[in-house]
């Protein structure tokens, strides 16, 4: 009898794990027809661009300026899927059709444009170091021997190596709020990425007037929304919202909400189809 | 309590045991002191950075779903492995040359690469030759890569449980007229799984470690890939290992147990032939080959 | 045919995995000896914390053991393993992490090793007035090591697989390799198979050599 039992708990144990996971695999796939839901991908842990809220909401510009497209698009903000697309996957995700449009950080270069369409840009950002308030880091050339962060497979620490500093320390951690830590606690000197995304990791409440941005410009990042590769209707579309979104102030309003507390100075609203080398 | 390699100590041993026990705490007490200043030197000890946690948000944001998604990956590898590793167990046992040798070499293959191997092939397989949408993709991976890597180790445990049953008991279907399949079936099988199970819910916290992996190096959003968003919120990367760190221990710790309880609940039952697979022999089995050497079943 | 091998240094990558593997394996011995002393040590203290050591890590993921080295131990505690280069720190701090890991399974095999000497070797050592630390170096342990050779086969075995684990931060060793290059070359399935055979090439000859070493010096009773 007890035999049984044991075996029937562990039945039982198993067909819970077995529901656990059917709950789990029943979303439905509903982005490309209907037109109910729209699904976006956007980072989801880059404060200020794109971030899960501890309240299960999403901040950031990015987030903001794919709502605005959105809505332009006929998607109230309710209908949104926010899906985290990490660096290496955007254009996987992209091709194929996982999402409508993908604003994360996305810099348009003439790599990705062989496999994938951009609309805008919409943010001219540049390539930029972080360091400890006080740091006697300046120009790009104060990196040889200094100890660098970079987040594995990132171009921005591998320029900085190649052309800037060969002889810098690179340190490649898993993520941006690992190499924040590590600038804190003297482990690393610099950490070098976008300076729009520095800011915003910058701003935050722990971290408040302990770092600064040097104002390098290392490189010119022209921030696009990135659509599946020929589906120009889709380009027009979300090129006109960002012109509207510009015209109308909403784009200037963003911009202060998401980067007037990390007070990044950023570059004015690019024109669209304008890319800074 | 005393042990084989001493005697219940006398007053001489027990001063001296005594004086052994001061030097160790003091040496222990020595490093956590040493490890508590140097958190409080950066800062690390500040309310602030454990404060999130005693919040429901970080747990129904980040680390519920995570350690969610961290259990599914889990289940499903052991529902998938289990009869995979059942079909190559019985097969490596086979009369026939032609089925036991492929199964053999199969098994032995996929428990002498590294899981965290079998993952990235997967994940970059599944990119380059399937239709799987990119946000479900890393589950598959993971997935995948644990069920190769189980189902070898779950064949072997399938393979030491029918050699732990008695002989008696293949003897007596024979005599009663029984074939070799059905023998298998209805004979050996039903009493192997029962004496397995202690052995399969061990499994289940090597699964369980493995998917972490995953977190890291593929971007599923498990549990430590979790923490990351979460550290990314509250800029506390050292807590937030240290409580998943402890959400793990706690997790393994409760499926070890019940293993333990299992086995010795069977090792007890009269019922049976006392046939049981502990713990051990998966440790045996996980840590890879020997040239196809099974742990003799221990029968209580 | 093998042309997407070039430019790639796979022999090096497998390199870093073995001495990843030679120097964690001789750490964890040594650390999981002394763990085992501990555990069956009549000083309780000592025995509480080599079972609560064992229980503990036994039950982390490697993974976080390894990101911990790195993130915690060197950032937070300054365990910079002497050197700044975070080339050769990684690399110390992984052969660090999977000394802790893997210390807690050989403690356990060479536990069970002690476990198969019969009680009577031991008493017989008492009654020549051997003292505990006598006992466990001049009697049991001799015997028990020879019990143990297969499962510390086992658990070197195990250690070779677990080295790519120091691919999380960021060591390069075989598994960073192999991804960079599954990432980069069209060939994924030929690229695997490589991989594979780098790691079967490197546990098989460990196994069958070990495990007859095992057979060969073990204690016929």
């Amino acid at each position: 009898m007890k035999l049984r039992k044991v075996t029937a708990a562990s039945a039982v144990v198993l067909a819970l794990a077995v529901s656990v996971t059917a709950c789990g695999g029943d979303k439905k796939d509903d982005a490309s027809g209907g037109g109910k839901k729209i699904k976006i991908g956007i980072k989801f842990d880059q404060p200020g661009l794109g971030l899960q809220e501890p309240d299960g909401s999403y901040s950031g510009f990015d987030v903001d300026v794919a709502t605005y497209v959105a809505k332009q698009l006929g998607y109230q903000p309710n209908q949104i899927e926010w899906v985290q697309t990490k660096s290496a996957d955007r254009e996987n995700a992209l091709q194929r059709g996982d999402v409508k449009f993908i604003a994360a950080t996305y810099s348009i270069t003439d790599e990705r444009k062989e496999k994938v369409d951009f609309a805008g840009p919409y943010l001219l950002a540049h390539q930029d170091l972080l360091v400890k308030k006080g740091s006697d880091i300046t120009k790009g050339t104060d990196l040889n021997k200094k100890k660098l962060c970079s987040v594995t497979g990132s171009t921005s620490a591998q320029n900085v190596k190649k052309t800037i500093a060969p002889d810098a320390n690179l340190r490649p951690l898993s993520g941006y709020s690992e190499c924040v830590a590590g600038l804190q606690s003297g482990a690393v000197d610099a950490l070098t990425t976008d300076d729009s995304i520095l800011a915003g990791f910058a701003a935050q409440d722990k971290y408040k007037g302990q770092f600064k941005l040097t104002g390098l410009k290392l490189s010119n990042e022209n921030y696009g929304i990135g659509v599946k590769k020929g589906d120009s209707a889709t380009v027009d579309k979300i090129n006109k919202a960002l012109e509207q979104m510009v015209s109308d102030k909403s784009w200037d309003k963003a911009v202060k909400d998401n980067f007037g507390p990390a007070q990044y100075k950023n570059e004015r609203a690019p024109k669209i189809g304008d890319i800074v080398k | 309590m005393s042990s084989v390699l001493y005697d219940t100590p006398g007053p001489r041993a027990r001063v001296r045991n005594v004086v052994l026990s001061f030097v160790f705490f003091a040496l222990l007490g020595l490093l956590l002191w040493w490890a508590v200043m140097k958190l409080d030197d950066k800062g690390q000890l500040a309310w602030d950075l454990w404060k999130p946690f005693t919040t429901g948000d970080a747990w129904n944001t980040y680390l519920l779903p995570g350690l969610g998604n961290t259990l599914k990956a889990a289940a499903l590898s052991m529902v998938i492995a289990l009869p995979l590793g059942a079909i190559f167990g019985i097969a490596r046992m086979s009369d026939h040359r032609w089925v036991r040798v492929p199964a053999g070499v199969v098994v032995e293959f996929f428990r002498a690469i590294p899981v965290l191997l079998l993952m990235l092939f997967a994940g970059e397989f599944y990119v380059r030759s399937t239709d799987i949408p990119s946000d479900a993709r890393p589950l598959y991976a993971v997935v995948t890569g644990l069920v190769l890597y189980n189902a070898s180790v779950l064949a072997e445990i399938v393979r030491a449980g029918i050699l732990s049953l008695p002989k008696g008991q293949t003897e007596a279907a024979y005599a009663i007229g029984l074939r070799k399949g059905q023998t298998m079936a209805g004979i050996l099988l039903p009493q192997a799984v029962t004496a397995m199970l202690p052995a399969i819910v061990s499994q289940l916290v090597v699964i369980v470690k493995d998917t972490a992996l995953g977190g890291v190096m593929l971007q599923f959003t498990d549990l430590l890939n979790a923490r990351s968003t979460l550290a990314a919120n509250y800029a506390n990367v050292i807590q937030s290992f240290f409580v998943v760190a402890v959400i793990y221990i706690a997790l393994n710790f409760l499926l070890t147990s019940f293993a333990s309880w299992l086995e010795g609940r069977l090792r007890r039952s009269t019922r049976g032939t006392g046939a049981v697979l502990g713990a051990g022999t998966v440790e045996d089995l996980n840590t890879g080959d020997t040239g196809g050497a099974v742990p003799a079943g221990k029968t209580g | 045919m093998f042309d997407f091998l070039e430019g790639y240094d796979v022999l090096g990558a497998f390199w870093t995995t073995v001495q990843l593997t030679v120097f964690s394996g001789v750490g964890s011995l040594v650390w999981g000896i002394l763990l085992a002393g501990m555990r069956v040590s009549p000083v309780p203290l000592m025995r509480g914390f080599g079972t609560a050591y064992v229980n503990i890590v036994r039950n982390i993921p490697l993974t976080i053991i390894i990101l911990f080295t790195s993130l915690g131990l060197a950032d937070i505690f300054g365990v910079t393993m002497g050197s700044q280069d975070f080339k050769i720190q990684g690399f110390r701090l992984a052969v660090l992490g999977l000394i802790a890991y893997t210390a807690a399974f050989v403690c356990e095999a060479i536990r069970s090793g002690i476990n198969t000497v019969p009680l009577g070797q031991a008493e017989a050592a008492r009654a020549i007035g051997l003292s505990f630390s006598q006992t466990l170096r001049l009697i049991v342990l001799p015997q028990a090591f020879r019990a143990v050779i297969g499962p510390l086969a086992n658990v070197l075995i195990a250690l070779t697989k677990n080295t790519t684990v120091a691919a999380a931060i960021g060591v390069a060793e075989a598994a960073t390799l192999m991804k960079t290059m599954i990432e980069n070359e069209a060939q994924t399935v030929a690229i695997g198979a490589v991989f594979a055979l780098g790691f079967v090439v490197l546990t098989l000859p460990t196994g069958l050599l070990l495990g007859w070493l095992g057979k060969r010096l073990a204690v016929k009773r």
